[in-house]
This record gives structure tokens, sequence and C-alpha cells, in this order.
């Protein structure tokens, strides 16, 4: 596509489509390894504390020699990283395990409950995206005026409500006054989406509002300083009205940091989504989660976190990967 | 540092100051002893007698919240400083020396940074074991030492060569002083912000765990425990659930404003 | 045809006005220097003619006439119709003046797409001619990069083809080689003159090197706090400098004697 004449154009000979290749392939490895570290610091972390299995499981028939038929049964007779590995690939077959409490494979209970939690942290996610960044962009002016000051006190309000507070005064008002939906009644997801879906939308609102309102100013932060930035200059003099260096120029600047902030977000919502599927009485991993804990049904937790984190970790993929498809400059990054 | 005062500051230093006052004077004194419950009075609305109704019990609201916010603010201070302690030293030190423990470090702090702060609490907790005041501090501290070494990491590794750092080594100060005298006062414009985020973070999160059950456990009272205690009662007595939630997000509020304020007047320092 | 009447501004949160009654004259063809040090004034001048103030942050009066129409008072509808379509302008730092998002051929053609009706086509057509005259290597791989792969020089050289695409009237330079080095600068010269000298374009042309306007500006203003000190003919302020200031200013110049010698010929 080159002539190939000039030296100056070296770096065109790699083709754009190869560094971005690259840059992605670099990802997903540091992903996996991350996923690794994360896994094992679960996995150690579990082992550590938990005794051991076996005898809790037997409980009081526990005997000498069935707590010994029962660990080879488990396998809890292998060393230490040979278990780790042991349930590293039985996670990514999808075998997790069995749990104490429910004596059933942690995988067919949990897969049902997954779906749900993804559901709320995705319905979350979305109005905090379609509102925030629109807002955020929009009301950067009114922070600089004159009344930016109520701006500002009411999003430290917003940001200070916390979402199991705003999920009791719903499920009252809009569940026990209004009949809106059934608080603890949840519909099952597939005889009746609808439903389901209305339910998931009031907890989704609840998890949304202090984290909208966290990116919002965020958004606007960002905004302000892009307006102050060169290019802004650049882009008027050449003619541009307000929307033009704002839509034009701004936004397109503006959305890496914002990208990047919302994948951090979803942690929080993954975090929000825990507490809030309590109040609303949603019956996802939270919740699981929460009841395993207090029955120290440990398979059960441990994969629970693994896969949250493992969440978390794929929303900050997802978030560099539409940050190459903005930033050119970080398409090459590959090397530095 | 140049301290300007501005509104967000002065409102911020008033409501917690205000909330600050209230809780110390129930930790000594409230109008009704919280635990004393009484048939008669059950499901009162807020009235002169009592400030925010009673309960299903005929427990004065008020002075749960009040008994209720002193846990709270307990636990979110402790949670604090054992957070803001370890996790300064560790980003001093990395930050100042740099080199292999920093990447060692920083690495873990990446892969700790998958884990929503709950759910890393919620890990601790079931490691330690759940239902205790001292481990739910423990556990709350911990999840937030990344968070303050990765800002002050920030902070000391730009400080490192900068002339009055270096000059100060040059006279034959010991590492442990130029930290300590010469670079910590710098970053106390970073690190106040963090401080007041990191309280926010710490009473939300008590609140959550206490909420679900995993927290602070009765006899013991704290906002979170009293608002899941609330919601059972919602209908009968909403005034329970309301005057509890309200007492958080004014905690939380505040100390946004002075965040909020500091972080406004600090913008005109360096760094 | 840019007139500067009494031109004043003053920055609400300064006490000195950044500007204190200047008035400068470019006619049609010429090339004024603007020369002082930071903080005389030369770059606010500069931004009232592009209509860059930002307006609620300070308070001014007097002229600029472009063509006898006001644009300091201007309404900002009326500016933006002039603002890259009669002026064009070039910022100091090439690299921070771009969009990093945008591919260069994009933000050269971009006066085209707001003042012009021309389809993409012809605008790619414009902005490959433009690249051509002011000697951007290859334009079409130019076109098709982003800033942040092409050197200071080459960004400067894309900078002025987009100021010129669209054959403004007066081209503004806010020290457009200061952060450029030595051979470049005076490459980026040359072609400043040719294209003076090729479209009759005119240009205010700010610096405060001395030797750089001297080379190229046709006429020189000295500036000193927000004041206009000495202006004229470029060779008449360099060997008959009136005013102190200008002469230190000429004095400072490194070896002085030898570029003397050099400028008369």
């Amino acid at each position: 596509m080159l002539r190939g004449s000039s030296r100056q154009y070296a770096a065109d000979v790699v083709p754009e489509a190869y560094c971005y290749m690259r840059s992605t392939v670099r990802r997903v490895l540091m992903l996996l390894a991350t996923m690794i570290i994360v896994s094992f610091l679960t996995y150690a972390a579990f082992e550590l504390i938990s005794g051991d299995p076996a005898e809790a499981m037997l409980g009081t028939q526990a005997t000498p020699a069935r707590i010994a038929a029962l660990r080879r049964e488990l396998g809890l007779d292998a060393p230490f990283p040979v278990r780790y590995i042991r349930w590293l690939l039985g996670f990514f077959s999808g075998d997790l395990g069995v749990s104490y409490s429910y004596k059933q494979p942690v995988g067919e209970l949990i897969a049902p409950k997954l779906e749900v939690t993804l559901c709320l942290c995705l319905l979350s996610f979305v109005i905090i995206t379609l509102i925030s960044i629109p807002l955020g962009v929009l009301s950067y002016q009114q922070v600089v005026g004159r009344f930016g000051w109520i701006h500002t006190t009411l999003n430290q309000l917003l940001m200070a409500v916390p979402a199991f507070f705003t999920g009791i005064l719903i499920s009252w008002g809009f569940g026990i006054v209004l009949r809106a939906f059934t608080p603890g009644d949840f519909p099952d997801l597939h005889m009746d989406p609808a439903g389901a879906f209305r339910h998931l939308l009031f907890a989704a609102v609840c998890i949304a509002i202090p984290r909208t309102a966290m990116t919002v100013r965020m958004m606007r932060s960002t905004v302000i300083s892009e307006m102050e930035k060169d290019y802004v200059q650049t882009a008027i003099s050449r003619g541009n009205d307000r929307q033009g260096v704002l839509l034009g120029h701004v936004l397109k600047n503006s959305l890496v940091p914002a990208v990047t902030f919302l994948a951090q977000t979803m942690a929080e919502i993954v975090a929000g989504g825990i507490v809030v599927e309590q109040v609303f009485g949603i019956p996802g991993l939270g919740r699981l989660l929460v009841a395993s804990i207090s029955n120290r049904d440990y398979p059960v937790v441990q994969a629970i976190v693994v896969i949250l984190a493992f969440w978390v970790v794929l929303a900050g993929l997802a978030a560099d990967l539409i940050n190459q498809c903005i930033d050119p400059r970080l398409r090459l990054g590959g090397g530095s | 540092m140049k301290k300007k005062m501005n509104g967000y500051l002065m409102a911020g230093l008033i409501i917690t100051g205000v909330l600050l006052l209230m809780t110390l004077i129930g930790a000594f004194y409230t109008p009704y002893d919280p635990t004393v419950m009484s048939a008669r009075e059950k499901f009162n609305a807020p009235s002169f007698a009592h400030l925010f109704g009673t309960d299903n019990f005929g427990r004065d609201i008020f002075s749960r919240v009040l008994k209720g916010s002193g846990t709270t603010v307990f636990i979110a201070l402790s949670t604090v400083v054992i957070g803001a302690v370890i996790g300064t030293a560790v980003g001093a030190v990395t930050g100042y020396f740099g080199g292999f423990i920093d990447e060692v470090l920083m690495r873990m702090n990446d892969a700790l940074t998958a884990f929503p702060s709950i759910l890393l609490a919620l890990v601790v907790i079931s490691i330690l074991g759940p239902g205790s005041r001292f481990n739910l501090i423990l556990a709350l501290g911990i999840v937030f030492i990344p968070g303050f070494a990765r800002v002050t990491r920030t902070a000391f590794a730009s400080l490192r060569d900068r002339n009055y750092v270096e000059s100060a080594r040059l006279m034959g100060a010991s590492s442990a002083r130029i930290m300590l005298i010469h670079m910590l006062p710098n970053i106390f414009s970073v690190l106040f912000p963090a401080l007041t985020i990191g309280f926010n973070n710490a009473v939300l999160a008590e609140a959550s765990m206490s909420f679900l059950g995993i927290g602070v456990t009765p006899p013991d009272a704290s906002l979170g425990y009293m608002l899941s205690e609330a919601q059972g009662m919602i209908v009968a007595a909403p005034w329970y659930a309301i005057s509890t939630g309200l007492m958080i997000i004014l905690l939380v509020f505040g100390a946004g404003l002075i965040g909020e304020g500091l972080q406004r007047s600090g913008n005109s320092t360096e760094l | 045809m840019l007139e500067i009447k009494d031109l004043h501004v003053k920055f609400h949160t300064r006490n000195r006005e950044a500007v204190a009654g200047v008035s400068l004259t470019i006619h049609d063809g010429e090339i004024l220097g603007l020369v002082g040090e930071s903080g005389s004034g030369k770059t606010v001048t500069a931004m009232s003619v592009a209509g860059l103030l930002p307006r609620k942050q300070c308070s001014y009066s007097g002229e600029v006439l472009l063509d006898g129409q006001d644009l300091l008072h201007a309404d900002r509808s009326i500016l933006r119709k002039i603002q890259g379509r009669q002026i064009g302008v070039v910022f100091q730092q090439p690299m921070n003046a771009m969009d990093p998002l945008k591919r260069v051929g994009e933000q050269v053609g971009e006066v085209l797409k707001i003042h012009t009706d021309m389809d993409s086509d012809a605008r790619k057509k414009a902005v490959l001619e433009a690249m051509e005259a002011v000697e951007l290597p290859d334009p079409e791989a130019v076109f098709r990069k982003y800033p942040h792969e092409l050197s200071g020089g080459m960004l400067q050289r894309a900078m002025i083809a987009a100021a010129i695409v669209i054959r403004p009237r007066l081209l503004l330079l806010d020290e457009p080689t200061t952060a450029l080095d030595v051979t470049i600068q005076a490459q980026i010269l040359e072609l400043l003159k040719w294209l003076n000298a090729e479209s009759g374009i005119s240009m205010m042309f700010i610096s405060h090197n001395l030797n750089v306007v001297r080379k190229l500006c046709t006429h020189v203003a000295v500036m000193q706090r927000g004041l206009v000190v000495e202006e004229g003919d470029t060779d008449d302020v360099f060997f008959h400098p009136q005013h102190s200031y200008t002469k230190h200013l000429i004095e400072a110049i490194p070896s002085r004697k030898h570029t003397a010698a050099f400028g008369k010929s």
C-alpha cells in the first residue's frame, strides 16, 4: 500500500491490524495471568482456613476411617498444588466441586443464579452508561457556571445513597404500596421474562443511582479538563460551534477515561448486587454467597468469588479493547 | 499547602462535626436506653417524646440511631486507620525504593482490584469468621490497604526525584527520615481526600456487611444491622428505616463534601 | 485589511491589563511580526483577532476590524463564519494542537467540512493539494496517519496545510517554530515566505525570536507590558531602533554584528 521509499514511514510497514492483534493477544495473556492469580489467591485462602471439609461434611458421623475414605473420594489426600490445578482445570470444564450443605454439584447450583446476577449487573450497567455519559457531557457548562455548586452538592448527596437503602424504600413504595412487583417473589427468568425484568429493573436502579452520580462527576471533570486542551482552541479557531467542539472532538477524547471508569464500575455493581439481591429477594449469586458464607460452604463461596472476580476482570479487558478502538495511541502500546 | 476555605469544606465540616458530636454524646448519654423494650410504646410515630419514633419492641429509635452510628463510625474510623497506616507505609516504601518489590506488590495490587471491595471483605470475613466486630474491622482494614498503597506509591514515586529530596539525601539524611519528614507532609494534599473517600467506603461497607448479617450482630447494633431490622417492619414503622438510612447518607455526604472541598483547595498545590 | 484600534484586554484574575491600548494595521500581503517577551500581550492580541478570547473571563474594549467588520464584539455566530474561513491559526505546539484521536487528513479538511459543502472526495483532493503545497512527503500516507505517528515538523506542516486549505485572507502564527528544532524551523520559515509570495496571504507572526522575525516579516511591532512600543518597516526597526526596549532586544541577539552584515544584502 506504500511505495515504501521514504524511511520516515518505517512504522507503516507494520500494518495497523497487526499491531491491534498483537496488543490484543498481550491483553488476553495478561488477563489469563490475572485470572490465575485471582483464582490461586482465593483457593489458597480457603484451603488455609476451611479445615478438613471431609470432617465438616460428615459432621457428627465422623470417624477416622470414614474421614479417610471421604478424603480419598474428594481427592483431598493429594498435595496442595495438585489439588489447586485439579480444581482449576475442573473450574474451566464446569466441574466446580460439590456443595457441603446442599450436597449438589456447585455448577448446577450456581448456573441459574449466575444468569440472574449477570442480567442484574448488565441492566444496571446499561442504566449507568446511558444516563451518565450524556449527562456528564451536557452538564459540564453548568458546573463552571454560577449554580455549579447545586450540581456538585446534589452529586455528592446522590453518591452517598447506599443501594440497599434505596432498595428498602423502593420495595416499600413500588412493591408493597403500589404493587408494581412483589418483593421476595422473583418470577422465573424463563417462564416470565417480563415480570423478572421489571423486578430486576427496580433493583438495577438502586445500584445505579450512586454509581451514576459518580460517573457523571467523573465524566464532567474529564470534559472540563479536555476543554482546556490546545486542540479545542484549534477546533474553535476553525469555526466549529460549541456542538462541533463537544461532539466532534471532546466527546471522543473523554471516552477513554470514561470507558476505563465504567469498567471499574462493574466491580462496584457486582458489590452492590450482592446486597441488593438480599433486599429484593432476588435469587442470584449474591444471596447464595452470603448464605454459603454463613454455612461455611466453601466450595460454593470459592466458586462464586472466582466467577465474580473473573467477570470484573473481563469487564476490564473489554474496556481495554474498546479503548484501543477509540485511541490509536494505545494500539502501538505493545512495546512501552 | 495553601489551604483555602470553601463552601464545600465548610458545609462538610459542619455536617460531619455535628454528627460526630452527636455520636460522641450518644456513647455516654442517650435519651432512652436503646435496648430497653416497652410493650406499650410499640410502633410509635415520631413525636417529641420519641424524635424518630419507636420500633416493634417499643425501643426508642433516636437512641438506637445514636448508638448505632457510634458503632458504625467507630468501625469506619478504625478501618481507615488500619488501611491508611499500613497502606501508606507500603506505598511509601515501594514508591520510594521502586524496583523488584515494587513490581511484585503492584502486580498483587492489580489482582486484588479484580475483587469488588465488599466481595474481598466477604472473603476475609469468611476466613476470620463472621459476626464479630473485631473481625469486621480487620477484614475491612485489610480490604482498604491496597487503595491507600496505590495512592501513596504514586505520590512518593513522583516526589522521589524532586530537588529537596535529592538535597536531603546528599546531606546524609536516612531514608526513613526523608520519607517521614520531607516527603510525607507533601503528600497530605493527596492523602486527605483519600482518607475521606476511605471513610465513606468504610461506612458503606460496614453498613452493607452488617445489613447482610455477616458484620456486626446483636446485641451490638450498627446502622447497617438496624436497616436490616427496619426492612422487616417497613410497613409498620417506616420512620425506622428512613431515620437510619438518612443517618448513613448524612455521614457519607458530610465526608464527601469535605473531600470535595479539600480537592478544590488542594488543586492550587502542585503534585 | 486588518485593523486593530485601541485594543484593551484585561483578565478578571489579573490586576494589570494584558493588552493596554494596542493599535496595529496589516495590509494585504504583509507579514507583521509581533515581538516581545512572554507576558507582553502578543498572544492575547492574536487571540482577540482569532476570536479565541475567553469572553466571560475578561473585559475588553476597542475594535478589531477585518475588512471593516468588527470581530471583537461580533456575535459568536458571525465570528464562527470568519474563523477558519477568513482567518487561519497555527499554534505553537503542533502535537497538542492536533486532536490526537483523528486522522491528520480529516483534521486538515475540517475547515472545508465546516465552511463549504464539498463532498468528501472533493475535500480529500483539496487536502492533498494543500499537503503538497506545504511539502509534506507522501500526502496520501500522511492523510491516513494519526498525529502521534508524525514528527513535530511534519505536524506543523500539516497544521499550516489545515490553515491554508481554504485559502483564508489572514494567517495567525503563534510562535509556530518555537517548539521545533533549528533546521526544521528554517524550512518552515521558507515555506511561509513562499506561501506569502505565491498566494499573497497576509500573516501575523508572533515570536520572541528577533532573528526569525527579521528573516520573514515585512513589518515589525515590538510589544512590552501590553503596549506596542515601536513599530514599522522591518529594516527600519532593526537598523534605527527608537525605543530603548527595542534596542535592548536587538542587543540581546547573539552575534549581532554577524547577522547584521548578512541581513542587509
